[in-house]
């Protein structure tokens, strides 16, 4: 079995995987993770959103072994000291969520939408989200939040 | 209490689990020594079963056991059940086909679980699962309703002849023929409601575990109503008795109906983990729910509409197939008949209506509650029906509408369809809703859009529908298995916190915040003081779970009720300590006192000599603070809404956009704005995706065409506007809270307003979803036939 | 998934000699469309050929009249890119339309044509831009590179490195989507340049990409919109599905060949 080493939340972690086992499942069952989801299993959902070397990509269609010396950040490395990030903290105030299983995705796909552009608008965060589904909210909250964060986070 | 009592937007309790990861659904749960099971899953939609070779599976590496239906059969386990039972116009119950957990000598759709594999790891189940040899004998099979019905179509059971689940009928036929006798106008429309299939994002999963030093079990599953799924599986399965047997609902990502029922992988993982004596996680891949949760809708339609020279409704008929899958399942006979029939009066007051359904088995997956669950379909033949007939008769859409609204002061109403009506105000809906799309200003717009080459159109749906699933005494009258109550449990903990336990189950909707909010403002303490718990049979006294919108008004109410048990204990406590009569005490905002003393007891004070009872009434009352409610309503509710879209419509390509959604509701009293806007936006997403989007298709031999998320189209963030909603609401009558529901509502009022809008634009009918092919033929036809 | 040994070369060479020594072996660009069919168990290679870290298969540069792309980069570094914004920007806006933004940010342009997925938008914009594929072995032009349905002129033990694309005068894309999964139901790439004036389409045709010379010979005489009135393609060789009849993806060829033009400017 190959063995596999990575940076998870700025933790260096190592684990013993076959070839075919993906990013999402070492997160969830090697390093106990489960905050990452697998919603489908056509790529399509977006609730295993991670970031991988600063990008954030879907964890079901990428190899735990593709990520070999990778810095991976999860939905559980973005509060820090117990304080919600401004993302997360806009979801909540926002109400952009309800069942909370896109909810991850969700949130490092957006992550990874205002390190690129600080200020998008309704149109460019819909666009955005194009690789993630929610059920649950009809989306309105959702851009709402980070629309919200964006403005908190440039300050 | 303003800022976290009833009424207040209170920012979620649940949130900052779900924003950091650390919600806890059945597949995050993992229990020490646990295996895998892996469901071998039907090619075919229609096949006999000669034999299942399992040898060389049982063989393969890792494998603990491989099972069939002869094995749950040696242990008396139970299939899938039907909860309702509908007469039919001949006097005779449904048909109710007995289904096994794994399919037995024959499968009726592809997807039907046919044997399980349980392993060390979840490969090595699924390895093993290719190795299981199935001698089928393929035969034809049939998806469509009208072809199921037909002579000599293929039979899916023996016990039941020509397909036919039932023949039922609403309302009264006479009258409804008497009216169209005299009918100045007859509309007439032809209705597919498109089949769907909801695609909750978490994919269903399960956890079995037995524990022989006590000989019960525990089943961890995705579940909206825990204590029902125990209940079935108790009485039904064989699986009991429930005092042995504890079933978990933890964190459930979105239900929409399709949690609701008892699935057969839930069964059998549940009975393996006893079978084995090792807990076995279950976990759908996406692709497999797909073909076998419980599809949604699926109705095909003729209605018509008799009117006056006026545009007075004076008769309305309506004749629809429902389509109910390969078999019966918790709510699939209910679905179509009193959740549709009892809906076919709208906001109307048509004297008379007469509805039939004819509900039929196919070779395709069951079919059951899917948010809304029959009263989408019945506003969509309502509300499409009344468009027309304002069109054809060249009165003014709205003008039509008003003219036979029931009106304010006519509540209760008594419909022609069995349920009373209970409040609300019609015409209040649809003038706040033309002042906000701009009604009058429309033609302008639909210019200016013209100007540019596209094609606008403003469509509307005025309804109503009936949640708040309860009374019970009414659905037990009307075939219905389970009561319809509620319960809640509120403990004050001696140092003054509040535990609340409820028998409703949050997957979305905010329980833990809202019943705060309740408990908050009734006994005076702070939202952050209050821990709400659900979904664990072994916790919670008892529930019948959440679906059918019931939860504020029937789940909230429970918890009301038992605040109210807690006030009236604590205000004869105070009366000891205040050394008054009970009389004279009295309560407010969580303070006890006596008028014309300064004597006062804050909840907490009380709390605490409940639980220290130093200086204590104890020979007329017990210790504690700990009281129970069970809440059973006398009637529905009955929210309603107008419902208003504007699209514009590209006709070189068919492609509609979305350029207005306007939803104006009364869902009675609001407990948190936040969370009702935000399960209106869900609502409507979900109705726009059925509109425009989403459509569930097997071919003629029963392949699902639409087995992924690659050809099912789900809405995502840029298919969708930002919503305009605003609540007008008229409290219920009948529940403490005067709170009507709001799960449902999007869904059951948006797709008439979106295909209408559709149809305004185009100026020609057409079926849902709207796609762009569908568009574009429609205006070539048009074009066509205008040459 | 069945399971495969994984190689992860740094080096062409390395690469084909994992790939030579494989009993089954499989090349892997960013894998966007490789692990999901191995998720369904739709193949099983006995081996996978990582080739993410082969530097030499990465970035953009300027060479001559033409944009190089290497095989290696991702839809996100293509749709970002300065040069490729400001010399092509139909390729610019092409790679911004794949997919979502977590598979522009790992799929490739090289494991895209070879794929050579019939609704896969960058066979379009190589054959209507006229590229050049260049391989651990040869140079093949676009028009010879994609045979057919998820087939190519490459060998087995052939790797694309870069693709070529000569800076058009113009040039424009216009995609109607599929609703679901976002592929192309029609997509074409319209241009004008060194390469002459071409039309190619993507999403429609049963063999993959095609060039439309009636459009062309139209867009040849004058390279508007208004040219292309009138010239439609027979719906007999389209594709047919759930979301499109072969007829409406022809008639969508017409409208979206329009649009092409129009955005090219």
């Amino acid at each position: 079995m190959p063995s596999v080493s990575m940076t998870v939340n700025g933790k260096a972690v190592t684990g013993e995987v076959e070839g075919r086992t993906l990013l999402v499942e070492f997160l969830r069952q090697n390093l106990n993770l489960t905050g990452t989801h697998v919603g489908c299993d056509t790529s399509q959902c977006g609730a295993c959103v991670v970031h991988v070397n600063g990008k954030s990509i879907k964890a079901c269609t990428t190899l735990a072994v593709q990520a070999e010396g990778a810095e991976i950040i999860t939905i559980e490395g973005m509060a820090t000291n117990g304080d919600l990030h401004p993302i997360q903290a806009a979801f909540k105030e926002h109400h952009g969520l309800q069942c909370g299983f896109c909810t991850p995705g969700m949130v490092m796909s957006a992550a990874d939408l205002l390190q690129r552009n600080s200020n998008p608008s309704e149109p460019e965060v819909r666009e955005w989200l194009e690789g993630n589904i929610c059920r649950c909210t009809g989306y309105q909250n959702i851009v709402k939040a980070i629309q919200a964060a964006a403005q908190a986070m440039r300050g | 209490m303003a800022e976290t009592g009833i009424g207040a937007s209170v920012r979620r309790k649940e949130d900052n689990r779900f924003l950091t990861g650390k919600g806890r659904y059945t597949d995050d749960i993992n229990r020490l020594g646990q295996a895998y099971a892996y469901f071998l899953l039907s090619p075919h939609a229609r096949a006999k079963i000669n034999g299942i070779d399992t040898g060389a599976a049982k063989q393969a590496p890792g494998v603990l056991g491989v099972f069939t239906a002869a094995d749950l059969a040696a242990d008396g386990v139970g299939g899938p059940i039907c909860g309702w039972v509908v007469t039919q116009k001949n006097g005779e119950p449904h048909k109710s086909p007995a289904v096994s957990a794994l399919a037995s000598d024959r499968v009726n759709y592809v997807g039907e679980q046919v044997a399980v594999v349980v392993a060390e790891t979840l490969t090595q189940a699924k390895d093993a699962a290719e190795l299981i040899e199935v001698d089928y004998e393929p035969q034809q099979a049939v998806t469509k309703m009208k072809a199921s019905l037909a002579k000599g179509a293929p039979q899916l059971h023996d016990d039941v002849p020509g397909n036919l689940c039932f023949d039922w009928e609403i309302g009264d036929k006479a009258a409804a023929d008497a009216a169209f006798a005299k009918a100045h106008h007859v509309t007439k429309i032809d209705i597919l409601n498109n089949r769907l299939i909801p695609n909750a994002l978490e994919p269903r999963a399960a956890i079995g575990e037995y524990d022989s030093g006590t000989d019960s079990s525990t089943l961890y599953t995705t579940s909206q109503n825990p204590h029902v799924a125990r209940l079935v599986l108790a009485a039904f399965m064989g699986l009991g008795p429930e005092n042995k047997l504890r079933v978990v609902a933890p964190d459930v990502g979105g239900g929409f109906g399709s949690k609701i029922y008892v699935y057969r992988d839930e069964i059998v993982t549940l009975w393996a983990a006893k079978k084995l004596g090792r807990p076995v996680k279950w976990t759908a891949e996406r692709s497999a729910s797909f073909l076998n949760d419980a599809h949604g809708r699926d109705h095909d339609t003729h209605a018509e509409l008799a009117v006056d020279k006026d545009g007075n409704f004076l008769g309305l008929r309506v004749s629809t197939l429902a389509n109910v899958g390969a078999h019966n399942q918790i709510f699939s006979t209910a679905t179509p008949s009193y959740l549709y029939g009892c809906l076919l009066a709208g906001q109307y007051k048509t004297p008379a209506v007469y509805g039939e359904v004819k509900t039929v088995f196919t070779n395709t997956a069951p079919v059951d509650a899917y948010r809304g669950a029959g009263r989408p379909e019945a506003t969509f033949v309502v509300e499409r029906l009344v468009e027309k007939t304002a069109r054809e008769m060249g009165i003014d859409r709205t003008e039509l509408r008003r003219r036979n609204f029931i009106q304010p002061e006519q509540f209760p109403y008594q419909t022609p369809c069995l349920v009373q009506y209970d409040s609300g105000d019609f015409p209040l809906l649809l003038n706040r809703g033309m002042e906000v799309i701009d009604y009058a200003g429309f033609p302008a717009r639909r210019q200016a859009s013209a100007s540019r080459g596209k094609l606008r159109g403003l469509g509307l749906s005025c309804w109503v529908e009936a949640c708040g699933l309860a009374p019970s005494a009414v659905v037990g009258a009307l075939g219905g298995g389970v009561g319809q109550w509620e319960s809640a449990n509120i403990k004050f903990n001696p140092t003054g916190s509040v535990t609340v336990f409820t028998g409703s189950h949050s997957h979305g909707q905010g329980h833990e915040t809202v019943f705060a909010q309740i408990v908050s403002e009734h006994l005076g303490i702070p939202v952050e003081s209050v821990e709400v718990v659900h979904g664990d049979t072994a916790v919670v006294p008892f529930g019948m779970g959440t679906y059918g919108s019931r939860s504020g008004p029937v789940g909230g109410g429970a918890v009301y009720k038992a605040a109210q048990k807690i006030v009236e204990k604590g205000r004869k406590i105070a009366a000891h300590l205040f050394e008054a009569s009970v009389e004279d005490v009295e309560y407010a905002n969580g303070t006890y006192s006596v008028a014309g003393t300064d004597k006062t007891k804050t909840m907490a004070e009380i709390a605490f000599a409940a639980y220290v009872p130093h200086n204590y009434p104890l020979d007329e009352l017990e210790p504690g603070l700990d009281e129970t409610s069970f809440f059973d309503p006398m009637n529905f509710t009955f929210p309603s809404g107008a419902y208003f879209a504007e699209v514009e419509v590209d006709p070189d390509t068919g492609q509609v956009t979305i350029l207005d959604m306007v939803g104006i509701d009364d869902v009675g009293t609001v407990m948190n704005p936040m969370i009702v806007t935000g399960q209106l936006h869900g609502g409507f997403a979900q109705g726009i995706g059925q509109a425009l989007y989403e459509q569930c298709v097997y071919d003629d031999d029963g392949q699902l065409l639409t087995g992924s998320l690659m050809d099912y189209c789900m809405p995502r963030a840029d298919n969708l506007p930002s919503f305009k909603t605003e609540e007008t609401n008229q409290p219920c009558p009948h529940n403490p809270l005067g709170v009507k529901g709001c799960g449902e509502a999007g869904a059951i009022g948006s797709p008439a307003a979106m295909l209408n809008a559709v149809v305004d634009a185009i100026g020609v009918d057409i079926d849902m979803p709207a796609t762009p092919e569908k568009v574009w033929r429609a205006l070539q036809s048009r074009a066509q036939a205008a040459e | 998934m069945y399971d495969f040994n994984y190689h992860r070369p740094k080096s062409i060479d390395e690469a084909l000699s994992a790939l030579s020594s494989a009993s089954d072996g499989k090349l892997m660009g960013g894998g966007q469309t490789l692990l999901p069919t191995l998720k369904q168990r739709l193949a099983s290679p006995s081996d996978v050929v990582d080739l993410s870290a082969i530097s030499e298969l990465s970035g953009i540069t300027e060479q001559g009249g033409a944009i190089v792309i290497g095989a290696g980069t991702c839809h996100a570094e293509v749709a970002g890119n300065a040069s490729v914004q400001s010399k092509i920007p139909a390729l610019a806006a092409l790679a911004e339309g794949i997919g979502d933004p977590q598979v522009r940010n790992r799929g490739t342009i090289g494991g895209s044509i070879a794929n050579n997925d019939p609704a896969a938008d960058y066979p379009a914009a190589l054959v209507g831009l006229g590229a050049t594929v260049k391989t651990n072995m040869r140079e093949v032009a676009a028009d010879d590179f994609f045979t057919g349905m998820f087939e190519t002129a490459l060998a087995d033990d052939e790797i694309v490195t870069a693709v070529s694309f000569p800076v058009p005068e113009k040039a424009g894309y216009a995609k109607f989507p599929n609703p679901a999964s976002r592929y192309a139901i029609v997509g074409v790439m319209a241009s004008k340049g060194p390469a002459g004036v071409r039309v190619a389409v993507t999403g429609a045709g049963q063999g993959g990409v095609f060039r439309v010379s009636a459009m062309e010979t139209a867009l040849a005489g004058h390279f508007s919109a208004e040219a292309l009135t009138g010239v439609s393609v027979p719906a007999d060789d389209l594709n047919a599905d759930l979301h499109a009849s072969a007829e409406y993806r022809a008639h969508l060829v017409g409208v979206m060949a329009k649009r092409a033009v129009d955005a090219a400017g």
